[in-house]
């Protein structure tokens, strides 16, 4: 299954991501090498296998109902590029 | 060419556990912007989600309220989206194997034909941040939300008009509030709803593609959106036409729906299993406690309340909506046995005033005791229903005790027959001409003449009494 400009443009839409004409080519050949690599697994005969959700023999990681603390707000935001009154700062992203 | 609408349902509601769904932050309403997170709900690289299992409690026990099977093997799922109110990119939310899956709700319409709302799940997912929007080319986040934990609802499309939809939520809510599981706000969020409409012509050979609506804020907003969404999309069709599978926001101001973004397809969410949390083993035992564990639910509250009290339909659905107002009846009727009297001071008198003084139960100014003070009065005839009223009007503003102000204001109404009489005769001799027209049938006149006694007592006298008397005396 070769993937086209159009899956590019899709998953790049997707992502919020734009690109040159250039750098969707170079995707392209990219993106085919992946899928190519994982269309291998194709091969094996899985009939009457039950699906793997989780690689780990363990099940039912609870935690109890317990409020602790959180972390302070200039902790919080020390990280964010833009800031303003304590919140987020982004582009906007509804009209 | 004849339409009909087809409209499903989903609901968003939060959780009322103490903590978010993988971490030990707060989820209490209305904090300082950005003071209940930390690393894990703000999906910082190296955090590790881990369930809170008093969200799955609360998803079984709604699932079982509403006759869902409930799965034995769960698991969750990454929904992978980009939007800044999500800070991992990606959702940890149920795809394939949900908690719970089928089952239904029963309305009844206001004809009193029952109709069956079928679900199709119920799954468990995180909230998202909050946009705070109204900035000129900013938005602000605010994370405080982000990570509490939430119950989707979806409903298969049984719905075929706004009213059914109305009722549906009304019912939704109700078991909500009774089970404890979300405090069911929709002004504050904690009760979300999107719609997703269209319309199918009666032949089948026209149909509008779906619309999702989504800022759905109000129960009314839900009813106008399915009912402009009808019009729009039937307008469409008609022209030769046809709605763009799309999701809308409702603007409540000007009572339209507006474009959002096109819906994404399901396999643009890229879903898969969430590699941070290990899958859920639902035992039979931890079903068959939470089962044990229900509470009533308002339609057996309904139930009872009509064969224990013996109130009708309409005031039994009208107290059990609300858990709280339906406790406050109880209370009452413990101490004062007229029960329909009781139903009908609280839909009249007391949800009225509640409503204009935009006052809450918590809030009243007088006790459960001060009211069957007030009702034992009014029953035993020792003041009038008018002024019970009054009474009543003064103990909700100014919180005075029932009794102190029928001192205050002399209501309290006079049985004493040779006063009564006095009264009684000094208005027959002041009024022969309506002891003539009673005599010659116009049963009316007695009401005027008992008006008068009225008067003349300054509402005083027992109007049962004075209304025997002259009739006994014409």
């Amino acid at each position: 299954m070769a993937l086209t400009v159009k899956d590019v443009e899709h998953v790049a839409k997707l992502s919020r991501l734009s690109f040159s004409d250039d750098e969707k080519a170079d995707f392209i050949e990219k993106l085919n090498s992946v899928v190519d690599y994982i269309e291998q697994l194709g091969e094996v005969d899985v009939e009457g296998v039950k699906p793997t959700y989780n690689v780990l023999d363990i099940k039912n990681v609870f935690r109890e109902d317990k409020v602790e603390k959180s972390f302070d707000r200039k902790d919080i935001i020390a990280n964010a590029p833009s800031a303003e009154g304590g919140c987020f700062k982004v582009p906007k992203v509804v009209k | 060419m004849e339409f009909k609408t087809i409209v499903g349902l989903e609901i968003h509601s939060e959780l009322k556990t103490k903590s978010k769904i993988f971490c030990g932050c707060t989820t209490e309403f209305g904090g300082e912007v950005n003071t209940q997170c930390c690393p894990v709900c703000l999906g910082l690289p190296g955090s590790l989600p881990v369930v809170n299992k008093k969200v799955i409690d609360f998803a079984i026990k709604t699932g079982l309220s509403f006759n869902c099977d409930i799965a034995r093997y769960s698991k969750m799922d990454r929904k992978n989206y980009f939007y800044p109110d999500l800070v991992k990119a990606y959702q940890i939310s149920q795809y394939d194997l949900p908690l719970c899956s089928n089952g239904g709700i029963e309305i009844e319409k206001a004809d009193g034909t029952k109709k069956e709302i079928r679900l199709i799940r119920i799954h468990i997912e995180e909230d998202t941040g909050k946009s705070l929007h109204g900035l000129e080319d900013v938005s602000l986040l605010d994370y405080n939300r982000s990570g509490v934990g939430l119950v989707e609802i979806v409903t298969q499309p049984d719905i075929s008009t706004s009213e059914e939809a109305v009722l549906f939520l009304d019912e939704l809510k109700a078991t909500l509030e009774y089970l404890e599981v979300s405090d069911v706000k929709m002004e504050q969020g904690s009760l979300r709803c999107d719609v997703n409409v269209n319309v199918v012509s009666l032949d089948g050979t026209l149909k509008s593609n779906i619309s999702e609506i989504k800022n759905l804020n109000s129960f009314k907003a839900v009813q106008k959106a399915i009912e402009f969404e009808t019009i729009r999309h039937t307008e469409l069709l008609k022209k030769g036409e046809n709605t763009k599978k799309d999701t809308r926001r409702w603007d409540s101001e000007n009572n339209t729906t507006l474009f959002m973004r096109d819906k994404q397809h399901v396999q643009d969410y890229r879903y898969f299993p969430e590699p941070d949390i290990v899958d859920f083993e639902i035992s039979e035992e931890w079903i068959q406690d939470i089962k044990d564990n229900l509470p009533e639910l308002p339609k057996a509250r309904k139930n009872r309340f009509m064969s224990e009290y013996g109130i009708p339909a309409y005031d039994a659905n009208v107290l059990v909506r609300d858990k709280k107002l339906a406790n406050y009846f109880e209370e009452i009727c413990k101490g004062f046995k007229d029960a329909k009297l009781v139903s009908n001071w609280i839909m009249t008198e007391l949800l009225r005033r509640m409503n204009l003084e935009e006052v809450t139960l918590e809030e009243l100014k007088f006790s459960v005791e001060d009211l069957i003070v007030l009702f034992t009065q009014l029953s035993e005839s020792k003041i009038s229903n008018g002024s019970a009223k009054k009474v009543f009007r003064e103990m909700f503003e100014e919180g005075k005790k029932p009794l102190d102000i029928i001192e205050e204001k002399g209501m309290a109404q006079i049985s004493d027959d040779s006063f009564i009489e006095g009264l009684v005769n000094e208005v027959l001799v002041a009024n022969p001409e309506a002891i003539e027209d009673i005599k010659n049938g116009k049963d009316r006149a007695i009401g005027f003449l008992v008006g008068q006694v009225m008067k003349k007592s300054r509402g005083k006298a027992n109007p049962q009494m004075v209304s025997e008397l002259i009739k006994k005396k014409c």
